[in-house]
């Protein structure tokens, strides 16, 4: 199969690789996907919670070139959004943005909720956070 | 050194330079149809037909007229099964085939299944190979034929096959192996081995695409099929069509190159097999050989990188052409059959590389495709959550997945 010039530079210069603490409480951390399927996505956010803004992200992807690049460029759309922005993303977006084939959207689903996982995560651990400042 | 690298060599060869000569007479100049009874014209394309089937059974101990000659050895298979299920179907309707026969075996018999044959599909060990109980206990008085395969075109396991031999003799049955991968690169003999039908094909072995045989056992049992194209009446009334004399030429002109240089191009490419596997598996931790290595092609790596996905790899590899067992480079999006029957998780196939080397290959090809896979798995690996959370000592088989 014929790769898009951006999955093959995603691929070959991944962005925003590597892994963030996950017990920091400002951390959202997302794990999608199994072994056995061929494709597990890890997406980090980190947020500032004064302004909601994810200012930093990180992924680990094991998983075709697509879903590599699917989650590589997740990571470049998240930061500098809000979070609330950032549950907004929809996989069209990867799917046009990196001119994915049809058999390679599942890529693209998975990053999706590897967002929102990431995401729902951060507001988790946020709201027992604030919840135990309440107590 | 040329890139890219042909290391693919299970998936079809290259044809001998050697083998192109030898069938381009039979093109423009010796056209004639091998049917042609009455004129030179015929008489030389018989010529070159029956001198490439003498070359053929030479490769398997075979006499020139047990070979059948077809386009392939996916119509050998279809032939052999359903040419022996339809001739014997007074006597029994079972046949036993293994799990990791090539699809060409298989959905043979999953159609002859639809017509009211029993198939039996016996698993294989961790190693690849089948248990000769199990085929034994298989065995029923309704059972017309076995079809296990020489050797398997994606691990390069070799089967027990004069065991299985024997043991099909002993109880009655006919026994058809798929003899692709192993004829022209092991020795293969059909009267030591016991064995009744054979497919086998140009294009595995330097020849040409497009023709293959079947070996049909002619004496001790006779061994009778019903023709599964009607026609002239070609090749002894069970293949029926003109014969392809170029490509028969050319496949007869391989057959002898192999039976020739075997032993010897045997020996180079084991050398070179093995310096590969050294190289992986010094150099990187969590490797895995899918199959026996005692009983193996010596041209056949297969080798999963454990929580590095297959098609990722081979991106990162794309000046060599390889194959993988993900699924993401299968047309069904579903891991490879054959490394799911060795039992060794879903994982592992989505990780599984095969290297097959060949004529053409050299030692300096095989340290560049050493080097390359070594730097792209260590690189994937850093990208990999798997490999991270296993290093952190993390059983990764108990961890509650979100299957998708």
């Amino acid at each position: 199969m014929a790769y898009s010039n951006k999955v093959l530079d995603h691929y070959n210069n991944p962005r925003n690789v590597g892994s963030m603490d996950k017990n920091d409480p400002d951390v959202g951390t997302g794990m999608v996907g199994a072994p056995e399927c061929g494709d597990v996505m890890k997406l980090q956010v980190k947020v500032n919670p004064a302004t909601g803004i994810i200012e930093d992200a990180k992924f680990k992807t094991f998983g075709c070139g697509s879903a590599i690049a699917s989650s590589s460029l997740a990571t470049e759309m998240l930061k500098g959004r809000t979070v609330d922005e950032a549950l907004s993303i929809k996989n069209t977006e990867i799917v046009n943005e990196l001119a994915l084939p049809p058999v390679k959207i599942h890529c693209s689903v998975l990053a999706e909720d590897a967002i929102k996982a990431a995401i729902t995560d951060y507001k988790e651990k946020s709201a027992s956070r604030t919840n135990a400042t309440v107590a | 050194m040329k890139l890219p690298i042909y290391m693919d060599y299970h998936a079809t060869t290259p044809m001998d330079p050697r083998v192109f000569e030898a069938m381009k007479p039979y093109f423009i100049e010796h056209f004639g149809n091998a049917a042609s009874r009455n004129h030179s014209f015929g008489w030389e394309a018989e010529e070159a037909v029956e001198k490439a089937r003498k070359q053929v059974a030479d490769l398997i101990g075979a006499t020139a007229k047990e070979i059948v000659f077809t386009s392939g050895a996916t119509e050998s298979n279809n032939l052999a099964l359903k040419g022996v299920a339809e001739m014997y179907a007074e006597r029994g309707n079972h046949i036993i085939t293994a799990a990791t026969e090539h699809k060409a075996v298989l959905d043979t018999c999953k159609r002859l299944e639809k017509s009211g044959v029993r198939v039996t599909y016996l698993p294989v060990l961790q190693n690849g190979l089948i248990d000769l109980d199990m085929l034994r206990e298989a065995i029923t008085d309704k059972t017309i034929l076995v079809s296990i395969m020489y050797a398997n075109n994606e691990i390069g396991v070799v089967q027990p096959v004069r065991e299985i031999g024997k043991i099909c003799k002993e109880r009655g049955v006919l026994f058809h192996t798929d003899g692709v991968q192993a004829a022209g690169k092991i020795l293969v003999n059909v009267i030591s081995d016991h064995i009744d039908l054979m497919s086998i094909t140009g294009h595995k072995m330097y020849g040409p695409k497009g023709v293959g045989a079947l070996y049909v056992r002619r004496r001790n049992p006779r061994v009778q099929l019903t023709a599964q194209m009607d026609g002239g009446g070609h090749e002894r009334g069970m293949r029926s069509g003109t014969l392809n004399v170029p490509g028969i030429a050319g496949f007869g002109a391989a057959a002898e190159i192999c039976n020739q240089e075997m032993a010897a191009e045997g020996a180079r490419l084991r050398a070179l097999r093995d310096k590969l596997r050294a190289k992986l598996e010094s150099e990187l931790d969590e490797v895995y050989i899918n199959g026996s290595m005692e009983s193996r092609l010596p041209h056949n790596l297969n080798i999963s990188f454990a929580y590095v996905e297959g098609e990722s790899l081979l991106m990162g590899i794309n000046d060599v052409a390889v194959s993988s067992g993900s699924a993401c480079t299968s047309a069904t999006l579903e891991p490879s059959y054959v490394l799911k029957a060795l039992g060794a998780g879903d994982d592992l196939a989505h990780s599984s590389i095969r290297f097959g080397l060949g004529r053409f290959n050299t030692e300096e090809e095989v340290d560049y495709v050493g080097d390359k896979v070594v730097d792209v798995v260590k690189k994937l690996r850093e990208l990999s959550p798997l490999y991270e959370m296993f290093k952190e000592g993390i059983d990764l088989t108990k961890v509650q997945w979100t299957a998708h």
